[in-house]
C-alpha cells in the first residue's frame, strides 16, 4: 500500500525549476514561501542594523556616507539626503518585515505546509491560486526595492513616511515616483494575501478529513483560520486607502488634500482600520504555533483547548475596533478615546486566557527541553512583556506622554521582533525535521536561541527607558543625554545579528550533516496528522483520506 | 576602532546599569541614564506621573514577575525528570473563571483612573491666555500670541518662528537639538491654551512637552486645541513626535516658564523691539535675578 502510494506520487511530477515556478503543491509553494521570508528577513535586518549602528551615539555617524556611496556625491554635502535616507530606512525596515518577511513565514510557509496537514487534505482548495499567491510577492518585494533607488522628495530618493505613510508627508511630502512605487508594492502584496487568505478559507472549511471537525481541528489551524478571515476583512480597506492616496498623488484628487476640502485625519483612520487588525495577523499564527509546541514538548493535550481556539476569535474580532487608539493624539473628542480605551483594555482578557492555558498546559505535563520550547517559553514571556506595555498605551491618558516615542518601539517589537519572530524560530526548529527530513543541531539551535534572546532583550528593553524620558521615535539624531541606553540597544542588535549567523550556518549544517529525522522525532506529545507521514512527506500526501475519531 | 569603543560602552553601561535606577531627575528635559518620566510640572503631566509610577507600572511589573515565577515553576516541577508521566488535565473551571474575572477586575481598576486623566486632558479649561502654533513645512514652528494685541488685518502683534539653534550659537544653558533661537514665554501658574494646527500646504507634526505631560499633533486643515498649566518655572524642552520629514529630529520646542512680571516685561519688549531683543532682555533678566547661570 506504501509502495503504491510512493509510486503514483511520483508519477510525473515536474521537476528543476519548472517544479517550483509552475508549482501547484503546496509544500513546495510554502517552502518558497519560507526561503522568501528568510531573504526578506535578512535585507529587513540589515537595515535595522544599520540603524542601530547609526543611533549607538549622537550625532549623524554613518548615513551620510552611506547616501553618498549609493546615491553619489560627496559624504559631507549628503547630510540631508542621509537624514532622508535613514527614515527610508526606518519605513523599508517595516514594510519589509511585516509585508515579506512574517506574513509569508507565517501565512504562506508554514499555514501552506501543515494546514493541508494538520486537516488531513490532499492539498490547498485552489492550488493554482496558491502559485499565483506566492509569485505575485516577488515583484512587490521588487518595487518595494526599487523604490528606494528613485526620486521621493526633490532631490532625494525613496520613501521616507514610515510604513504608516500618512499623507500629506506620502503625497505633497514626497512628490517623486518611490512613493508610487511603495504603493504598487504594497497592492501587489496585498492582492497576494487576499487570494491566499480565500484559498486557506475553502481549504479549512471544506477539505477537512472525515471526522475533522471544527472543534478537533489543531490550534494552528484554528489561528490560520481566524487570521486569513482578518486578512480577507481588512486588506481592502488598506487598499482603498492606498489607491486614494494613488490618485491625490497623480490624478489631482482630493480625499486627504486639507486645502482642497479632503481631510489627512481620514486617512489615519483607514489605515488603522487595516493597520491594527494586521498587527493581530502577524501574531495570532504564532499563538497557534505555540499551542502547538507547547503541547508537544509537555506531552499534554492543549488546556482549554475551546476556551484558546475562541479566545483567538475573541481577539479577532475585537482587534477590529480598537484602531484609533493608534491615534489618540490626532486631536479627537475625549468621548471617542474613552471608547478606544475601553475596547482595547478588553483585548488583554482573553490575550491572559491564551498565556494562563499556555502555562497550564505545561502544569503538570513531562516538559523536554527541546529547541522548539525554548523558542515558546521564549515567546510566552516575552509576549507578556510586550503586552503589559499594551495595556499601559492603551490608556490615552497615558498614552499622552508616550505616544510616538521609544516606549511605543519597544512595545510592538517585544510583542512582534521577540513575539512573532520567536514563534516563527520555534516553528522553524519544531518543523525542520519534518519539512527536509534532517534533525537540525541541538546545539547549534540552542546556541542561536540563547543568544538571540540575549541580544534582542538588550535591544528593546531599554527602549522603554529612553521612551518613558521622551525620546521621540523615527529620529536619526537625538539629545546627548540619550547616548547611554541607545548604546546598550545597539550593542543588542550586533549580539541578535550574530544568532541570526548562528541560524543560517545551523541550517546550513543540517543539509550538509543529513541526519536523518525519523516520521515522528518528538515522540508521544506530536499528535497532529502531520507526525503521522513520513519525513519529508510524500509529494502528494493522504490520497486515501485519514478518518478522525 | 568601532570596536573599542563598543566594548567601552559595553562596560560604562554595565557599571552605571545598577545605579541608573538613582540617577537625578531634571526639570524640563532628560538626564543620562535615565529610566522613567520626566518630572511633571503641570496637574495633566502629575497625574500621569501617579498613573504611571504607582499604579500601572506595579500593576504590569508584578504581572510579569507573577508570569515569570509560575514559567519557572512549571519548568523545575514539571520536566522531564521530575514528572516522566505527564497528567492528561485539560481543564479547571475554577482557574479558568479566575484568570478570566481576575484581569477584568484589575483593568477595571485602572481603568477608573485613567478616564479620570482623559477627561482632565481633553476638557480644556477656561485658559488665561492663548498661543497658537503652527508647525511649518521647513521643520520649525510659528508662535503667535493672540492676547498680546493683534493689528489691523486681525494678524497676532505678537507672532515668532523659533528654529533649532544651531550648534556653533549655543549658549551656556543650551543642549543640541533641544534649544531653539527663540523660545516660547509663558507665565506660571496660567492656565496656557493653544491651539495647534500645520501649514494647510504643510505636513503633520506633533507639539509636545514631555514635562507638561501634554502631545497633540499639528495638520494641516485643522485646529487642534490642547492646554497646560506649568507649575513651576524654568526651561521645558519638548521635540516633533510626528514623522514629518528629513528634519523630523531638528525642529525642538523651548518654553520658558516664567513670573508674570517677567513675562510682561517680556511681551512688552518683544512688542517693540522684536523675539530676539525679547530673548536677550529676557536672559538677561532672569540671569540678574540668579535664576540662570552665569556664562
Amino acid at each position: 500500500m506504501a509502495h503504491a502510494a510512493t509510486a503514483h506520487d511520483d508519477h510525473g511530477h515536474p521537476t528543476g525549476w519548472r517544479r517550483y515556478v509552475y508549482s501547484t503543491n503546496h509544500k513546495d509553494i510554502g517552502t518558497m514561501y519560507l526561503w522568501f521570508a528568510i531573504f526578506a528577513g535578512i535585507i529587513g535586518g540589515i537595515l535595522s542594523i544599520m540603524m542601530r549602528i547609526e543611533l549607538a551615539e549622537p550625532g549623524i555617524q554613518i548615513f551620510h556616507g552611506l547616501a553618498a556611496m549609493v546615491y553619489g556625491g560627496e559624504a559631507d554635502a549628503s547630510i540631508d539626503a542621509g537624514k532622508h535616507m535613514f527614515n527610508v530606512f526606518v519605513t523599508a525596515h517595516g514594510l519589509l518585515m511585516i509585508f515579506f518577511m512574517v506574513m509569508p513565514a507565517m501565512i504562506g510557509g508554514y499555514g501552506n505546509w501543515f494546514v493541508p496537514l494538520m486537516i488531513g487534505a490532499p492539498d490547498m482548495a485552489f492550488p493554482r491560486m496558491n502559485n499565483i499567491s506566492f509569485w505575485l510577492l516577488p515583484p512587490a518585494l521588487g518595487l518595494l526595492l526599487i523604490s528606494m533607488f528613485v526620486e521621493g522628495p526633490a532631490g532625494a530618493h525613496g520613501v521616507g513616511g514610515g510604513w504608516t505613510i500618512y499623507p500629506p508627508l506620502s503625497t505633497t511630502g514626497q512628490p517623486g515616483p518611490a512613493m508610487d512605487f511603495a504603493i504598487l508594492s504594497i497592492h501587489i502584496a496585498g492582492a497576494s494575501s487576499i487570494l491566499g487568505a480565500i484559498n486557506f478559507i475553502t481549504t479549512i472549511f471544506n477539505m477537512r478529513a472525515p471526522g475533522m471537525t471544527l472543534h478537533k481541528m489543531p490550534l494552528f489551524v484554528w489561528s490560520i483560520l481566524v487570521t486569513v478571515f482578518l486578512l480577507l476583512l481588512s486588506l481592502p480597506v488598506l487598499a482603498g486607502a492606498i489607491t486614494m492616496l494613488l490618485t491625490d498623488r497623480n490624478f489631482g484628487t482630493s480625499f486627504f488634500v486639507a486645502s482642497k476640502g479632503g481631510d489627512p485625519v481620514l486617512f489615519q483612520h483607514l489605515f488603522w482600520f487595516f493597520g491594527h487588525p494586521e498587527v493581530y495577523i502577524l501574531i495570532l499564527p504564532g499563538f497557534g504555533i505555540v499551542s502547538q509546541i507547547v503541547s508537544t514538548f509537555s506531552r499534554k493535550p492543549v488546556f482549554g483547548y475551546l476556551g484558546m481556539a475562541y479566545a483567538m476569535v475573541a481577539i479577532g474580532v475585537v482587534g477590529f475596533v480598537v484602531w484609533a487608539h493608534h491615534m489618540y493624539t490626532v486631536g479627537m473628542d475625549a468621548d471617542t478615546q474613552a471608547y478606544f480605551v475601553a475596547a482595547t483594555m478588553i483585548i488583554a482578557v482573553p490575550t491572559g486566557v491564551k498565556i494562563f492555558s499556555w502555562i497550564a498546559t505545561m502544569w503538570g505535563g513531562s516538559i523536554e527541553f527541546r529547541t522548539p520550547m525554548l523558542w515558546a517559553i521564549g515567546f510566552i514571556f516575552l509576549f507578556t512583556v510586550g503586552g503589559v506595555t499594551g495595556v499601559v498605551l492603551a490608556n490615552a491618558g497615558a498614552d499622552r506622554s508616550l505616544h510616538d516615542t521609544y516606549y511605543v518601539v519597544a512595545h510592538f517589537h517585544y510583542v512582534l521582533s521577540l513575539g512573532a519572530v520567536f514563534a516563527i524560530f520555534g516553528a522553524w526548529y519544531y518543523w525542520f525535521p519534518k519539512i527536509t527530513g534532517y534533525m537540525y543541531s541541538e546545539a547549534i539551535g540552542k546556541a542561536h536561541f540563547w543568544i538571540q534572546f540575549i541580544g534582542v532583550n538588550l535591544i528593546f528593553f531599554p527602549q522603554h527607558f529612553l521612551g518613558l524620558a521622551g525620546m521621540p521615535r523615527r529620529y536619526i539624531d537625538y539629545p546627548e543625554v540619550y547616548a547611554g541606553w541607545n548604546m546598550v540597544s545597539s550593542i543588542g542588535s550586533y549580539i541578535s545579528a550574530f544568532s541570526v549567523l548562528i541560524f543560517l550556518y545551523g541550517v546550513f549544517q543540517a543539509f550538509a550533516r543529513k541526519q536523518k529525522a525519523g516520521d515522528n522525532p518528538w515522540g508521544a506529545g506530536a499528535t497532529t496528522l502531520e507526525w503521522t507521514l513520513s519525513s519529508p512527506p510524500p509529494f502528494h500526501q493522504f490520497n486515501t483520506l485519514p478518518v478522525i475519531r | 576602532m568601532r570596536f573599542e569603543k563598543l566594548w567601552a560602552g559595553a562596560a560604562v553601561a554595565m557599571a552605571l546599569g545598577a545605579g541608573a535606577a538613582g540617577a537625578a531627575e531634571a526639570d524640563g528635559h532628560a538626564v543620562p541614564w535615565q529610566m522613567g518620566l520626566q518630572p511633571g510640572v503641570t496637574p495633566v503631566a502629575e497625574y500621569i506621573h501617579w498613573f504611571h509610577n504607582y499604579l500601572l507600572l506595579p500593576i504590569i511589573t508584578i504581572i510579569t514577575l507573577f508570569v515569570l515565577g509560575l514559567l519557572i515553576y512549571v519548568m523545575v516541577k514539571f520536566n522531564a525528570k521530575a514528572n516522566p508521566v505527564p497528567s492528561k488535565t485539560t481543564h479547571n473551571t475554577l482557574v479558568e473563571v479566575l484568570w478570566t474575572v481576575i484581569p477584568i477586575i484589575i483593568l477595571v481598576v485602572i481603568a477608573i483612573p485613567s478616564f479620570r486623566l482623559l477627561y482632565l486632558q481633553r476638557d480644556v479649561p477656561q485658559g488665561d491666555m492663548t498661543i497658537k502654533v503652527i508647525g511649518n513645512p521647513s521643520w520649525n514652528w510659528t508662535y503667535e500670541y493672540p492676547d498680546l494685541g493683534t493689528n489691523d488685518d486681525g494678524s497676532a502683534k505678537v507672532s515668532f518662528t523659533a528654529y533649532l539653534k544651531p550648534k556653533d550659537k549655543l549658549e551656556a544653558n543650551d543642549t543640541w537639538l533641544l534649544s531653539t533661537d527663540v523660545p516660547v514665554v509663558v507665565p506660571v501658574n496660567k492656565v496656557v491654551r493653544l491651539h495647534v494646527t500645520s501649514d494647510p500646504e504643510g505636513i503633520i507634526h506633533a507639539w509636545t512637552i514631555p514635562a507638561f505631560g501634554m502631545k497633540i499633533d499639528a495638520i494641516p486643515g485643522r485646529l487642534n486645541e490642547d492646554w497646560f498649566q506649568a507649575t513651576k518655572e524654568g526651561v521645558y524642552y519638548g521635540q516633533c513626535s510626528e514623522l514629518c520629514g528629513k528634519d523630523h529630529a531638528f525642529m525642538p520646542i523651548e518654553v520658558h516658564v516664567v513670573s508674570q512680571a517677567d513675562f510682561d516685561a517680556w511681551a512688552e519688549k518683544i512688542k517693540t523691539a522684536g523675539a530676539d531683543e525679547a530673548r536677550s532682555f529676557l536672559m538677561a533678566r532672569l540671569k540678574a535675578q540668579g535664576q540662570v547661570a552665569q556664562k
